[in-house]
C-alpha cells in the first residue's frame, strides 16, 4: 500500500482478498434510489470455495482451481509466461500484435483512463479496477521476465512478483473490465486498456485453457458443437420458429410465415439465439416488420448460422475465427445479397468490424446493421405507424460495440425521433455512452457471486443513467418507463438491473429492443405489442 | 570543444537509430484486425457525432467520402493543443500543454540554429544589420528559443509536482516518470541561464551548429556552454530511449489502429495480405486449439 492506495508491485502479496468491496463506499444512486442500500455480496459456499482462488476481490469468475503443490503452481506460472511470449509474436498473434504493442509501449500513466471507467467509478474508485492497474501488471511482467536484462532493472524500478497469486488474480482481473473501450477513447495517447485486457484473456484461454464456462465450454464450444451457445439445434430452431409464428398471430393478429434457408434472398437475418429463448417477441417483431415492409429475406438453419453470437470476440481469437467463418460460409452458401445483423452489439462487431478481415474472397458477403435496415423501412414509409401508440417516456441505450467501435449512432435515433414522441437521451450518449455493465460476456455470466458484482458495480453507472433520463413526475406516475437497448447482451443486463434494483415494482420500468418499439406503433399490428403488465 | 562535437554526433546518431528502430517495429508489424474507435475524423459529415459509413444502407455500394481536412485539423488540435488532455484531464493539460508546446518551440529553435549556422557558412551574415534572412534568423532564434525553453521548464516542474502532489497519481508513478521531468527541467533551465549569460544572441551556438553540419572545427566557447551542449545532446539522445518518445507510437496508434476504418473488398490488397497471414504457424497449446495454422481454423467448416 502507498498512501492508502494499492501499488502494482503488491499485486502478488499474500492476502485473503487484495481488495474488499465496501458497499458503503459505492456512489449513491439518483431518485428514487437515494436511500438504496446494497445487499451484501453473497459469499461463495465453503464447499464450492474449497479449492478456488478468490483472492482478488472475493468474486469468482472465471474459476481457477488452486494448484495442490508448489510444483503445480510453478508450472502454471511458467505456462502463463509462455502464453505471454506468444502474444508478442507475429505467428501467434498477428491479428492484434500491432495495436497490442502500441498500447503496451505508449502509456504515460496520467490516469485519465480511470475517470472515464464506469467500473472504477462505481466501485468507489477502487485501485484494482483502474484500467491502468491491470495493464501495468502485464507491462511489468513483460519488462521483468521477457525483456533482456529485465530481472536486473526490476531490482531498481517497476518490480513485480510473478507468483501463483499474481497469475490467479490477473485471471480474475481480466474479467472485471467490460472491454467497452471508453478509456481508450479518452486516453490522450490512444492507449487501449480494453484491448490489453482482452489480450490477457487470450493468454488464459489460448494457452492455459482457462475461461469462464459461460463463454467457452457453454459458449463457443457448445455453439460449434450444437449450433448455438443456447444449445438450440437446427431441428429445435424449426420448432421454435413454428411456435413463433403462432405467437405472432396471437400478439399481432397477423399471419406471418418466417422464411428459412430461402436461396438467393436479398437478406440473411442473423439473430442472437438468446432471443429465441428469452425474448421471442424480438425475432417475431423482425419477422412482422420485414414481411410488412416487403423485404426478400430469410433465416438460416445451418449449424451456427442461426446464432449471431460470437463469444470468441471477448476472450479467444481462435474461437472467434471459427465462429465467424461459419457465419460467412452460411451466407455464401445461401447466395444472399447481404447479411443483416439482428439486435446484438457484439455480433455486429464480430461480423462487420473485426470480421471485415476474416470474411474473405467468395465468403465476403456484405454485412449491414439491422438499425440501418430499420431506418430505411421507417423513413421510406413502407410500413404505417402511429407514434402516439408509443406515447410513454423512452430512453435509448447505446451498445458500445455498435457505437464506439463501429460508429453507428444516428440511424437508431432517426427512427426513435419518428416513432417515440417522448424519446430523450441519456447523459452522456452516442459515441460517449457508458457500457451497460454486461459487456464482454458479463451479461451471460451467471455463476457464483459474479452476477451480484455485475449488478452492484459494473451495471451501477448505467442504471443511474437510465433513472436520470426520466423526471421525478414520470417515475412517480408509474405509467411506464421504457429503456430501449437494441442489443441482446445489453438487454439481458438491463433486465438483470431492473430485477436487482426492483425497478419494475418501484418505477414500472420496462425494457426491450428497438424493433419491439416499432411494432408497438405499427397500425397494421394489434395494439399493445409491448406488455406493461408483465416483466420478464 | 572536441568533446562537445563528438558527444553531439554520438547523441544525434543514437537518437536517430532508436527512432528508426521504433518506427520500423510498428511499421513492420503485420496488418491487424480492424479495431477502430469512433469518432474517426475523416468521416465526412459524421465525425462530429462519431458516425461512420456503416450508417448507410448498402454502404458497400456507395462511394466513400473522406474529409482529410478534418483529419488534419484534428491532428493539429491533438498534436499542438493536446485536445484530448484538455477535454479529459484539464489539470494535467495546464502543465502538459506548456511542456509540449515548449518542446515544439525548442525543436524549432534547434532548427533555426542549424539553419542559421548553414547560412552563415554559406556566407550569409546573421545579425541585426544583415539582410532580410539574416535579420529574421537573428531575431527569431531568441524569440522562439527562450520562451520554448521556459515553457518546457515550467511544464516539467508543474507535471513533477502534479505527479508528486496527487496521492492517487503518486501510487502509479515510477522512478522514470520523475526522472524524465527532472532531466527536462535541469537541461532547459541550465540552457536558459547559460545562454542568457554567456551567449544571449546565440551567436556561438549557431557557429557550433554550423560546425556540426559542415564537419568543421567548433568555435571557442566558455566551459559552461560545453556543459550546456552536453546536457542538450544528452536529452536529445535520452528522449527516444524513454517513454517521452510516445510521439512515435502515437502516430501509429491513431493512423494504423484508431482511425483505420478501411474496408476489405474482394480481391483487395488487404485480402491478399490476410490470406498470407492465415498461413502463419501458431503454437497455442490449450486443448481446444487443435490447429497448426490460422488457415486450419477457416477450413474446418468446409471439411464438414
Amino acid at each position: 500500500m502507498s498512501n492508502g492506495h494499492l501499488n502494482v508491485k503488491d499485486f502478488g502479496k499474500k492476502a485473503e482478498h487484495l481488495h474488499d468491496i465496501k458497499l458503503e463506499e459505492l456512489p449513491k444512486l439518483p431518485y428514487p434510489y437515494e436511500d438504496w442500500v446494497d445487499p451484501p455480496m453473497p459469499p461463495i459456499p465453503a464447499a464450492k470455495l474449497a479449492d478456488k482462488d478468490v483472492s482478488l476481490d472475493g468474486i469468482l469468475n472465471p474459476v481457477l482451481p488452486i494448484p495442490k503443490t508448489e510444483a503445480e503452481k510453478e508450472a502454471l506460472v511458467a505456462k502463463f509466461l509462455v502464453g505471454l511470449k506468444k502474444l508478442l509474436t507475429k505467428e501467434d498473434n498477428w491479428p492484434f500484435l500491432k495495436p497490442f504493442l502500441l498500447s503496451l509501449d505508449n502509456c504515460v500513466k496520467c490516469n485519465t483512463c480511470a475517470d472515464s471507467c464506469h467500473v472504477f467509478e462505481a466501485s468507489g474508485r477502487a485501485d484494482i479496477y483502474r484500467p491502468l492497474f491491470r495493464s501495468d501488471i502485464l507491462r511489468r511482467i513483460i519488462k521483468k521476465h521477457i525483456t533482456p536484462g529485465g530481472k536486473l532493472t526490476a531490482r531498481f524500478a517497476n518490480n513485480i512478483n510473478l507468483n501463483w497469486e499474481t497469475v490467479a488474480r490477473l485471471a480474475q482481473l481480466a474479467y472485471r473490465c467490460n472491454l467497452c473501450r471508453r478509456c481508450a477513447q479518452t486516453c490522450p495517447m490512444g492507449v487501449d486498456n480494453g484491448l490489453i485486457t482482452r489480450e490477457i484473456r487470450k493468454i488464459f484461454s489460448q494457452e492455459m485453457g482457462i475461461a469462464p464456462a459461460e463463454l467457452h465450454g457453454d459458449g463457443t464450444i457448445k455453439q460449434l458443437k450444437t449450433g448455438s451457445s443456447t444449445g438450440i439445434s437446427p431441428q429445435a430452431l424449426i420448432d421454435l420458429l413454428e411456435f413463433a409464428e403462432e405467437d405472432i398471430t396471437d400478439r399481432t393478429g397477423l399471419s406471418v410465415k418466417i422464411p428459412v434457408d430461402k436461396p438467393n434472398a436479398d437478406i440473411l437475418l442473423i439473430h442472437n439465439a438468446g432471443e429465441f429463448l428469452s425474448w421471442p417477441e424480438n425475432i417475431e417483431a423482425f419477422a412482422v416488420l420485414f414481411e410488412l415492409a416487403g423485404l426478400n429475406w430469410t433465416l438460416a438453419s445451418e449449424m451456427v448460422a442461426y446464432d449471431s453470437v460470437n463469444y470468441g470476440l471477448f476472450y479467444d481469437d481462435l474461437q472467434y475465427v471459427r465462429v465467424t467463418v461459419r457465419h460467412a460460409e452460411a451466407a455464401r452458401k445461401l447466395g444472399v445479397k447481404k447479411v443483416v445483423m439482428g439486435e446484438c452489439g457484439h455480433a455486429h462487431k464480430a461480423a462487420m468490424a473485426i470480421g471485415d478481415r476474416v470474411w474473405l474472397a467468395e465468403s465476403n458477403v456484405p454485412r449491414e446493421s439491422c438499425l440501418v435496415t430499420m431506418e430505411d423501412i421507417i423513413m421510406s414509409g413502407r410500413v404505417k405507424y402511429d407514434p402516439e401508440r408509443n406515447n410513454f417516456p423512452v430512453t435509448l441505450h447505446d451498445p458500445c460495440n455498435v457505437t464506439r467501435s463501429m460508429g453507428i449512432i444516428e440511424p437508431q435515433r432517426r427512427v426513435m425521433r419518428k416513432i417515440a414522441p417522448k424519446f430523450r437521451e441519456m447523459t452522456p450518449h452516442g459515441v460517449n455512452n457508458y457500457c451497460c455493465g454486461g459487456g464482454s460476456g458479463f451479461a451471460i455470466m451467471q455463476s457464483n457471486n459474479f452476477p451480484a458484482w455485475r449488478n452492484t458495480i459494473s451495471g451501477r453507472k448505467k442504471f443511474s443513467q437510465i433513472l436520470s433520463a426520466f423526471t421525478k413526475e414520470e417515475i412517480d406516475s408509474k405509467n411506464g418507463l421504457y429503456a430501449c437497448a437494441p442489443c441482446s447482451n445489453c438487454k439481458g443486463q438491463i433486465r438483470d438491473l431492473i430485477t436487482y434494483y426492483d425497478a419494475y415494482e418501484r418505477t414500472k420500468m420496462q425494457y426491450g429492443g428497438l424493433v419491439e418499439l416499432i411494432l408497438n406503433c405499427m397500425t397494421d399490428v394489434k395494439e399493445g405489442y409491448i406488455e406493461w403488465e408483465e416483466f420478464h | 570543444m572536441k568533446f562537445a562535437t563528438i558527444f553531439s554526433y554520438f547523441a544525434l546518431g543514437i537518437a536517430f537509430l532508436v527512432i528508426l528502430v521504433r518506427v520500423l517495429k510498428y511499421a513492420r508489424a503485420p496488418l491487424s484486425m480492424r479495431w477502430e474507435l469512433y469518432p474517426v475524423p475523416h468521416e465526412k459529415g459524421r465525425a462530429e457525432y462519431g458516425g461512420s459509413y456503416l450508417e448507410e444502407l448498402d454502404w458497400w455500394t456507395k462511394p466513400r467520402h473522406s474529409d482529410m481536412f478534418n483529419e488534419l485539423r484534428e491532428m493539429f488540435m491533438e498534436i499542438i493543443l493536446l485536445k484530448g488532455v484538455y477535454h479529459h484531464n484539464r489539470k494535467v493539460w495546464l502543465f502538459s500543454f506548456p511542456f509540449h508546446f515548449g518542446m515544439y518551440l525548442s525543436i524549432g529553435w534547434l532548427v533555426l540554429l542549424l539553419g542559421g549556422g548553414i547560412m552563415q557558412k554559406a556566407g550569409v551574415a546573421i545579425g541585426p544589420e544583415a539582410g532580410f534572412w539574416g535579420v529574421l534568423l537573428y531575431y527569431a532564434t531568441p524569440i522562439i528559443g527562450y520562451p520554448g525553453l521556459a515553457l518546457s521548464a515550467f511544464g516539467a516542474l508543474g507535471l513533477f509536482f502534479w505527479r508528486m502532489g496527487n496521492s492517487e497519481q503518486r501510487a502509479f508513478n515510477t522512478f522514470a516518470e520523475y526522472f524524465n521531468l527532472v532531466l527536462v527541467f535541469v537541461v532547459t533551465v541550465a540552457t536558459l541561464i547559460i545562454q542568457a549569460t554567456a551567449d544571449p544572441a546565440f551567436g556561438i551556438l549557431r557557429s557550433f551548429a554550423a560546425s556540426l553540419v559542415t564537419f568543421s572545427a567548433a568555435p571557442e566557447m566558455p566551459a559552461a556552454m560545453i556543459w550546456e551542449i552536453f546536457l542538450v545532446a544528452l536529452l536529445i539522445m535520452y528522449i527516444p530511449l524513454s517513454r517521452m518518445s510516445h510521439f512515435v507510437a502515437k502516430y501509429f496508434l491513431y493512423h494504423s489502429v484508431r482511425w483505420n476504418d478501411e474496408a476489405n473488398e474482394k480481391g483487395s490488397a488487404i485480402e491478399k495480405h490476410i490470406i498470407e497471414l492465415l498461413h502463419e504457424k501458431m503454437t497455442w497449446s490449450a486443448s481446444h486449439v487443435q490447429a497448426t495454422t490460422w488457415a486450419d481454423l477457416t477450413k474446418e467448416t468446409k471439411n464438414e
